[in-house]
């Protein structure tokens, strides 16, 4: 007798997975696009027993040095738009180079290659990001928020707010707002 | 960008939209599926079965039969399942009211459907960027809005 069958292999592998990592113990956050955002870091050990096991099934961790530059390229970004000190003495870029360890040219043209974003725009995207959070929280004027996060002018931050977003800061605050009011996400 | 394949949902009446939509999201660099249907009827049928990938971006028209793109929108992110998807209402509306409607009932981006093709590929591949940097990079999805 036939069976006819078909089947989703992302929902087949993302099946297998959960099943592997449950058995392994290992607690995780997500499972995206190829990527299992683990809660605990694993020993070198556990991982080789859970790479075996999900072998079996045509499925394998991979240690992609291009991922690991970028994800080390983007947590430097992040942590220095974050941080209140002030901006180091040297260019943005040298910055960047000499804390991942590599030359800036090469990062810049990998950051492009991989995700479709140059690394100036990654940087202005995570200072927006910074500027809506303090914009919501209240505590500062826009002039001041402009001050901190190095901008030259309140006009030079909304002009690149509006770049980026579509929006005057004014705005985005407001229909944040109504949002919370009318309790949507 | 490192994925499988990104999963696009598109909902329009307008069959020359949709052509329109499709070849521009072909000759972006991104590996894209796309899924298309016809009203807000047939999305929240698609949207409702238990066994689909969920989109990583919507693209909803507002002005459909059956059921408009703002009713979908307010039924979608009242629903737990779907309630954290990505929305883009794509319009031919510019208006600051349109817009700002959509937001407010939880649209993540507002577009203005432009007339030109190579502006169409700009702006979905600026709507598929970005809404890829907030899934990747831990950034607060309250605070995606992006209005193009």
């Amino acid at each position: 007798m036939k069976l006819h069958v078909k089947y989703d292999i992302h929902a087949a592998g993302k099946a297998i997975l959960k099943e592997q990592l449950e058995l392994a113990g290992l607690s995780y956050k997500a499972i995206n696009f190829g990527e299992v955002e683990l809660i605990n870091p694993v020993s070198p050990e556990k991982l080789a027993a859970l790479n075996e096991n999900l072998k079996t099934y045509g499925i394998e961790i991979f240690n992609d040095q291009k991922t690991d530059i970028i994800q080390k390229t983007k947590d430097v970004i992040v942590e220095m738009v974050n941080s209140d000190e002030n901006l180091p003495a040297v260019k943005v870029s040298a910055y960047i180079a000499q804390r991942v360890n590599y030359s800036y040219g090469y990062l810049a043209a990998l950051f492009s290659e991989v995700t479709f974003t140059s690394i100036e725009n990654f940087i202005i995207l995570q200072k927006i990001e910074r500027v809506k959070q303090m914009i919501l929280e209240g505590d500062l004027t826009l002039t001041e928020i402009a001050f901190k996060l190095h901008y030259s002018s309140v006009a030079h931050l909304s002009a690149q707010f509006k770049k980026t977003t579509g929006l005057t800061p004014t705005s985005f605050l407001s229909i944040i707002k109504k949002r919370r009011a009318n309790n949507i996400h | 960008m490192q994925l499988d394949t990104y999963q696009i949902l598109l909902a329009d009446d307008d069959e020359i939209d949709r052509l329109f939509f499709k070849d521009a999201i072909n000759e972006l660099k991104i590996e894209c599926n796309l899924i298309t249907v016809n009203d807000g009827v047939q999305l929240m049928n698609y949207l409702k079965q238990k066994d689909i990938t969920l989109p990583h971006l919507l693209f909803l028209d507002i002005n459909m039969p059956r059921k408009n793109g703002m009713k979908a929108l307010e039924e979608i992110r009242a629903d737990e399942r779907l309630k954290d998807l990505s929305i883009a209402i794509y319009s031919t509306s510019s208006s600051k009211k349109d817009v700002e409607e959509a937001l407010l009932k939880g649209a993540n981006i507002y577009i203005n459907k432009p007339n030109d093709f190579e502006h169409l590929k700009k702006i979905l591949f600026k709507a598929i960027k970005l809404n890829w940097q907030y899934h990747t990079s831990g950034l607060n999805k309250e605070n995606f809005i992006l209005s193009i």
